[in-house]
């Protein structure tokens, strides 16, 4: 029906365009991975360097495992937080289901850093937070260990991604036929088992994709911890900022961003294929 | 079916009440969907609730699976009350209409669904998974995932799963509907067969009436909420109470007529009825009526001419369309003949006629 | 069956406190925000005194941050028309054409959905340098524009698949060229889609950070701008911009359920 022609007129553009500007830079990020800076300059030299350090310095070493562990607290924390919200939704919300869920979904219309900048203003010593303490006279001074450390990041992360953990969630239980779940009670099984032998397995697909999503994305995140973290909460981003800028190490800069990326895919490979796996249709 | 498997004997002798309904209605919102409805089930029965969409019958056996609360009345089971139970805790099971097989699990897991649930022990669990797929002649399927298998074949895995539990009451909502009618005939044969050897009292949804009447050991045909009448497939046949009913279940002709002293005229004939003065319905099928050549010995014959409008052919029978001089537009089913004269006589037995309520 | 009825009779109590209790977490940072936006003394403390206009007298006055504003809008609208007509483009070239390394494509495409920002805005200031471009908004109008193809992309081609092929078909029947079948049917079917994903696109590109950080020169997109002031020290007034934006954001989704809603009455 499309002549060969128009084909090409609709393929040709975006793939030069993509390929220009999206796949030579990411190619050239992988490139200067491999390459090396001496007195000032980046020398094309090849070499693995760069990867091993990001393994053997102890700084780096130490803020891979806290980034890691920061990513994966708040990929549990919202899971723990956006599950439960979806699963009331889609059960147990009735006619207020779609209202309720518009609801969830304004926050991530919500600029990022407007809601950084709202933790910021709770957490901080003159904050929020603190002055509400103090008023109640729970506490008698500022407590100073709320901002600028990781748990401030793993607070704000935490308040960005539990929508975007709800919405998958939501999605893929609100996919199960309602007949499956009085199936599962008209044969015996109460409300807890049949959330744990009907409606949990089947909502795992989404489960998944949101958890994947909110663990990848926290795990590059550098504005968290700049607005938040202090330098006890440095992620491996930031590392990769600074190496960017001030600390200028383009090469070893391009191999973590080039491990984080690999990180991201692989685990983005291992979910589909999970998924593809548990499809049910 | 084999007649391997040992038959699922029902607690209750039969003749006894399963189940019985008290004055429920059900009311969504502003629409009130089931009127202050009453209804006993036998032990051992095939009971078909037969009524068109909207008629209530689903909702009614939503509101014994336990899925809906009545808005007023009482379910009663085993002298006790069963609507303040949740589903899980009714000796109820339901086989619903696209099945309701968990995807996720086999076919062996499925079925063992409720015994698990019921924390039966694994190798009792295991011979009677393995007793019920026999039943239903899906032995071979006990690995495979219900997404796998055909309509047939799944309905087989929801008769098994929900059959497994022995329930008091077995409740089917319109199972057949989804096949298509060769597999349709076939599964009803099997259905019924699979009730007598079970014995377990069988409650069964559908609007498809010819279903009913060759299921059914009585049917409980429901009209917008209430219940039209309850009574045996060809109690109701021959002796529909309702014009409704009458024409609901097989066809028949609606005959209005003046009763004066012992005579009821339509017009077109008369004939003797032992009712009182007034206006009556009359239902009378169309096989009742026969040309008059041919009918020489018929009890209390009602003779009459008419001009044979429509000749429609159906193999072994034809059904003739009517219109007689008073412009009575009747339906007449003969045994096939070549083509027939414009006009001619015909008879029924006045005791065809049954009178009708509105 | 009415699609109304639940199995559960009893709401259950406890999980419903507690996704109260989620949804307040979730509101009450933008809600402290709002209320403080009016506060006289300042972003933090407790409780609030002395209510105010004066910091949005301060934010209308304030001629950097509605220069950010204007840039901001010129990039996402500029962004727009360049993912759109991209993202079209290869939404048609996926629906219907067959290429050598397809998959690839689309994976490509789909990357920087996926990568934290940082890397795609690294990967593009790289490319800059090499290729000799400065820092600047039109840099980043390239780094949204190329980012944001995959958004485009995903939301058209969803929209030819749900698209009656037979329109098409009926049209070059009858005798149009397929130019003409493409501006006289097959667009206007994509209408809605392609509005959902413009003003998905625009909502992205204006609140984007992470690409634009490493992109821009020397004028602010209005969250680099808002950026540049946190370092400074925080006043009342990103309060203020702050709940500006949120009301724009609302009225946004408030246009797009609208649309949606319309959509599916049809």
């Amino acid at each position: 029906m499309y002549s060969r022609t128009y084909k090409f007129l609709a393929t040709l553009p975006p793939i030069l365009w993509v390929s220009l500007f999206l796949l030579l830079p990411y190619l050239m990020m992988f490139l200067h991975s491999f390459w090396a800076v001496h007195d000032g300059v980046i020398v094309h030299r090849w070499t693995f360097d760069n990867y091993a350090t990001l393994f053997k310095n102890p700084v780096y070493v130490q803020v891979l495992f806290r980034t890691t562990r920061i990513a994966a607290s708040v990929t549990l924390l919202s899971v723990l937080l956006g599950y439960p919200v979806a699963y009331f939704l889609s059960f147990h919300a009735g006619p207020r289901k779609e209202i309720l869920y518009q609801l969830v979904i304004v926050p991530l219309w919500v600029s990022y850093l407007v809601r950084g900048y709202a933790w910021k203003t709770i957490l901080g010593s003159d904050g929020v937070l603190n002055g509400f303490l103090q008023y109640l006279h729970i506490t008698h001074g500022p407590v100073s260990a709320l901002l600028y450390s990781p748990f401030a990041v793993v607070l704000m992360l935490m308040h960005i991604y539990t929508p975007f953990v709800f919405l998958p969630i939501y999605a893929s239980l609100e996919h199960i036929p309602r007949p499956l779940v009085e199936a599962s009670q008209d044969l015996g099984a109460s409300p807890r088992k049949t959330f744990l032998r009907v409606i949990l397995p089947l909502s795992l697909p989404g489960l998944l994709a949101g958890a994947t999503f909110a663990f990848v994305l926290s795990l590059g995140d550098f504005l968290a911890p700049l607005l938040v973290g202090g330098p006890s909460g440095t992620m491996i981003a930031n590392l990769v900022q600074s190496l960017f800028g001030a600390a200028y190490d383009w090469p070893l800069g391009a191999a973590i961003s080039v491990f984080i990326l690999v990180i991201t895919v692989a685990l983005l490979a291992l979910t589909q294929r999970v998924e593809k796996h548990w499809s049910f249709e | 079916m084999t007649p391997a498997a040992p038959p699922i004997a029902a607690s209750l002798a039969p003749g006894a009440t399963a189940l019985e309904v008290r004055a429920v209605s059900k009311r969504f919102g502003a629409r009130e969907v089931l009127k202050t409805l009453s209804l006993e089930i036998i032990a051992g029965e095939f009971l078909t609730l037969l009524g068109e969409s909207g008629s209530g019958k689903t909702t009614l056996l939503r509101l014994i699976a336990g899925f809906e609360q009545p808005t007023a009345g009482e379910i009663w089971m085993h002298g006790a009350r069963l609507d303040t139970l949740p589903p899980y805790k009714r000796g109820v099971n339901t086989v619903f209409q696209h099945y309701a097989l968990f995807p996720h699990l086999n076919v062996s897991e499925n079925v063992a669904y409720g015994l698990q649930a019921a924390k039966t022990p694994k190798a009792e669990i295991t011979m009677r998974v393995n007793d019920a797929l026999a039943m239903v002649r899906m032995e071979e399927f006990a690995a495979a995932k219900p997404t796998r298998l055909s309509g047939g074949q799944q309905q087989r895995v929801a008769l098994a799963r929900a059959l497994i539990n022995r329930p008091e009451l077995l409740l089917l909502d319109e199972p057949l509907s989804a096949l298509d009618a060769n597999l349709r005939k076939e599964m009803q044969s099997e259905l019924k067969s699979l009730q007598r050897e079970v014995g377990i009292t069988f409650l069964f949804v559908t609007h498809d009436q010819e279903e009913a009447m060759a299921l059914s050991d009585r049917i409980a045909l429901l009209r917008n909420g209430a219940l039209e009448q309850v009574a045996s497939p060809r109690e109701i046949y021959a002796r529909p109470a309702t014009a409704y009913a009458a024409q609901f279940i097989g066809h028949t002709n609606l005959l209005r007529a003046d009763i004066r002293d012992g005579i009821a005229d339509c017009g077109a004939f008369q004939f003797s009825c032992s009712r009182a003065n007034g206006t009556a319905i009359f239902s009378l099928r169309p096989e009742a009526i026969s040309l008059s050549a041919d009918s020489l010995r018929i009890a209390d014959p009602v003779r009459f001419s008419a001009s044979i409008g429509q000749q429609i052919y159906s193999g072994a029978t034809e059904l003739l369309e009517l219109q007689t001089a008073t412009n009575l537009v009747l339906r007449a089913r003969i045994a096939s003949r070549a083509q027939l004269s414009a006009s001619r006589d015909f008879v029924f037995s006045a005791s065809d006629a049954v009178a009708v309520n509105e | 069956m009415s699609a109304s009825t639940t199995t559960a009779t009893r709401r259950p109590l406890l999980l419903g406190a507690y996704a109260a209790l989620v949804f307040a977490f979730i509101y009450l940072p933008i809600v402290v925000l709002v209320l403080y936006s009016f506060n006289r003394d300042g972003v933090g403390g407790f409780p609030p005194r002395h209510f105010t206009f004066d910091w949005y007298r301060q934010l209308f006055a304030d001629s950097a941050i509605w220069d950010s504003v204007v840039n901001s809008l010129i990039v996402a609208a500029g962004a727009v028309v360049l993912s759109l007509t991209l993202g079209l483009l290869a939404a048609l070239a996926l629906d219907r054409a067959d290429f050598p390394g397809k998959s690839l494509f689309r994976r490509l495409v789909l990357l920087p959905l996926i990568l934290p920002g940082i890397i795609t805005g690294l990967s593009m200031l790289m490319f800059a340098v090499f290729a000799g471009f400065q820092r600047s908004l039109t840099l980043v109008f390239f780094g949204h524009g190329t980012a944001l193809i995959s958004v485009a992309t995903t939301e058209l081609f969803a929209g030819l698949q749900k698209m009656d092929r037979g329109q098409e078909e009926a049209s070059l029947d009858l005798g149009a060229t397929p130019w003409r079948t493409f501006w006289l049917v097959t667009l206007p079917n994509l209408k809605l889609s392609l509005i959902a994903a413009g003003l998905l696109i625009f909502t992205l590109s204006m609140d984007e950070i992470a690409v634009t950080f490493f992109l821009i020169g020397n004028e602010n997109t209005l969250p680099l701008e808002i950026w540049g002031r946190l370092r400074r020290g925080i006043t009342p007034e990103i309060n203020a911009i702050s709940t500006l934006i949120l009301v724009v954001s609302i009225i946004l989704i408030a246009i797009w359920y609208h649309l949606r809603t319309r959509n599916r009455h049809d």
